[in-house]
């Protein structure tokens, strides 16, 4: 269920892609966590670069509520430029172009609405590079 | 002098022939194709809003711009297809790009030229010191009524322009606006599609008003067609700027570079500036441009601008606007043209 708090509290690593980096290890954490491997408490925002590519895929041909309008989609695991990996939609995707090493961009795009009168959830989506 | 120093520009994937609106209406292609000068038109992935569409915009400006986010002190997202009624879109671009707190931000409305209005709010505001930076954004996922014209142009993509007074790359010489009440195009409050007066749009709507644009930014600058290389008019059809560009002057090579709108459609609040960011991305240093976008209700807002020596410098920092133009769309059929925008009255989930 979306709700406005759950949006608000989302925007840093939703929208801008904001990952932490421990400040006694350097370890990149994305979604952010409160406490590090190493145990470190101190962070620091990361922004993650934007190109990568796919390291494993597959296709969701039964969708959980409220994405059966998308089905079949893509997901995956990208493997961004710095060798930080995220789990996201690949969008803009026939199912049968999907492979491995796919070089896809990460765009903005709209996620999740919270029925037709609520609040939309946007984030991010890797696309294959045009 | 103020002027642009960062824009961008974005264009969803997905596109769709006039043949296949045509023939679930049983009408006739080629004379929609020939008339309207309109091959085909990019349709929003389902995924994708004004807002999507307005933050690539603006994060390929800041690529070119080479700023910080946080030196941005004013954002204007002018569209007509804002997907709140009551929310602004420019807040989450402000988020994205790094802009919050210090920012102001409105969203703009006047028609298709609800983009170049922010365009002119950017550059005043930059222009007076009053903030540093400015963005000024055009886009849409313009709405068309199954079985109207506007179906086959209405179509989905915007550009974005950040004002500043350092690095500038392609400097405003001279603005003009120039309006009236003529209701030529509109839709009311709760309604799906926009309304329009048919043949009226065109003599008393579109042609006077641009004419007035063009007329008052030559006099006021005291210039003449040829004296720019470039020349960029408001695009609902490939006609109707074609015409206007022979009746005040301009020639077919002045307009072809800026003229997307063929195989792009008319993307309202987007459509004069994709065209304007389709010339900076192959003008060089010195080259004038003459824009002016028109919006019905009605007005148009006129700007030239002058390429300085830093635009090479950063046309290649972003995607270019030919290139998510032209390369590897994919076409639909007008069953997921209809269901990608909505057209499909479904039952409400649990």
């Amino acid at each position: 269920m979306i709700t406005p708090a759950i949006v608000r509290r989302n925007t840093p690593h939703r929208y801008r892609m904001e990952a932490q980096k421990c400040a006694a290890c350097g370890k990149v954490f994305f979604p952010p966590r409160l406490v590090c491997t190493c145990g470190s408490r101190k962070f620091k925002a990361y922004a993650l670069p934007s190109e990568g590519k796919v390291i494993t895929h597959t296709v969701i041909r039964t969708a959980p509520r409220g994405f059966g309008d998308e089905a079949p989609y893509c997901m995956g695991i990208v493997e961004l430029k710095d060798g930080s990996r995220v789990l996201c939609q690949i969008a803009d995707c026939e199912p049968h172009r999907l492979k491995v090493g796919l070089q896809v961009t990460i765009e903005f795009r709209k996620i999740q609405e919270a029925g037709e009168s609520g609040v939309i959830a946007y984030g991010y989506k890797a696309v294959p590079e045009r | 002098m103020a002027g642009i120093v960062g824009y961008g520009a974005y264009i969803p994937r997905y596109r769709i022939k006039v043949e296949e609106i045509a023939k679930v209406w049983g009408a006739d292609a080629p004379s929609f194709k020939k008339g309207l000068m309109l091959r085909e038109k990019s349709v929003p992935g389902p995924d994708q809003d004004v807002i999507t569409i307005s933050v690539e915009a603006a994060r390929n400006a800041m690529k070119r711009a080479g700023v910080s986010g946080a030196k941005v002190g004013a954002i204007y997202v002018g569209s007509e297809s804002h997907p709140y009624a009551v929310k602004p879109t420019g807040t989450a671009v402000a988020e994205v790009i790094g802009a919050v707190n210090d920012c102001h931000c409105a969203d703009l409305s006047f028609a298709c030229k609800a983009g170049s209005e922010g365009m002119f709010l950017a550059y005043g505001l930059v222009k007076s010191g009053e903030v540093e930076y400015a963005m000024g954004i055009g886009s849409d996922t313009s709405q068309g009524a199954p079985g109207d014209a506007l179906e086959y142009s209405a179509a989905a993509g915007g550009a974005a322009f950040l004002m500043g007074l350092k690095n500038v790359v392609a400097e405003v010489e001279c603005q003009y606006s120039f309006m009236s009440d003529t209701p030529d195009f509109w839709r009311r409050e709760y309604m799906h599609y926009p309304r329009h007066g048919g043949r009226f749009t065109g003599d008393m709507a579109y042609f006077k008003h641009v004419r007035g644009g063009v007329e008052g930014i030559l006099k006021k600058a005291k210039g003449k067609p040829r004296d720019f290389k470039y020349a960029v008019f408001h695009q609902p059809n490939g006609k109707f700027p074609m015409k206007m560009a022979k009746d005040l002057g301009f020639s077919d090579e002045q307009m072809k570079t800026g003229l997307l709108v063929p195989t792009l459609g008319n993307t309202y609040s987007g459509a004069s500036p994709l065209g304007l960011s389709a010339i900076l991305d192959e003008a060089k240093p010195g080259d004038r441009i003459l824009m002016c976008s028109f919006g019905s209700g009605a007005g148009s807002d006129a700007f030239i601008f002058t390429c300085t020596r830093e635009l090479p410098k950063v046309q290649g920092k972003a995607k270019k606007t030919r290139d998510y133009l032209d390369t590897n769309p994919f076409y639909l059929d007008y069953g997921t043209y209809v269901k990608f925008r909505r057209k499909i009255r479904k039952n409400v989930e649990d």
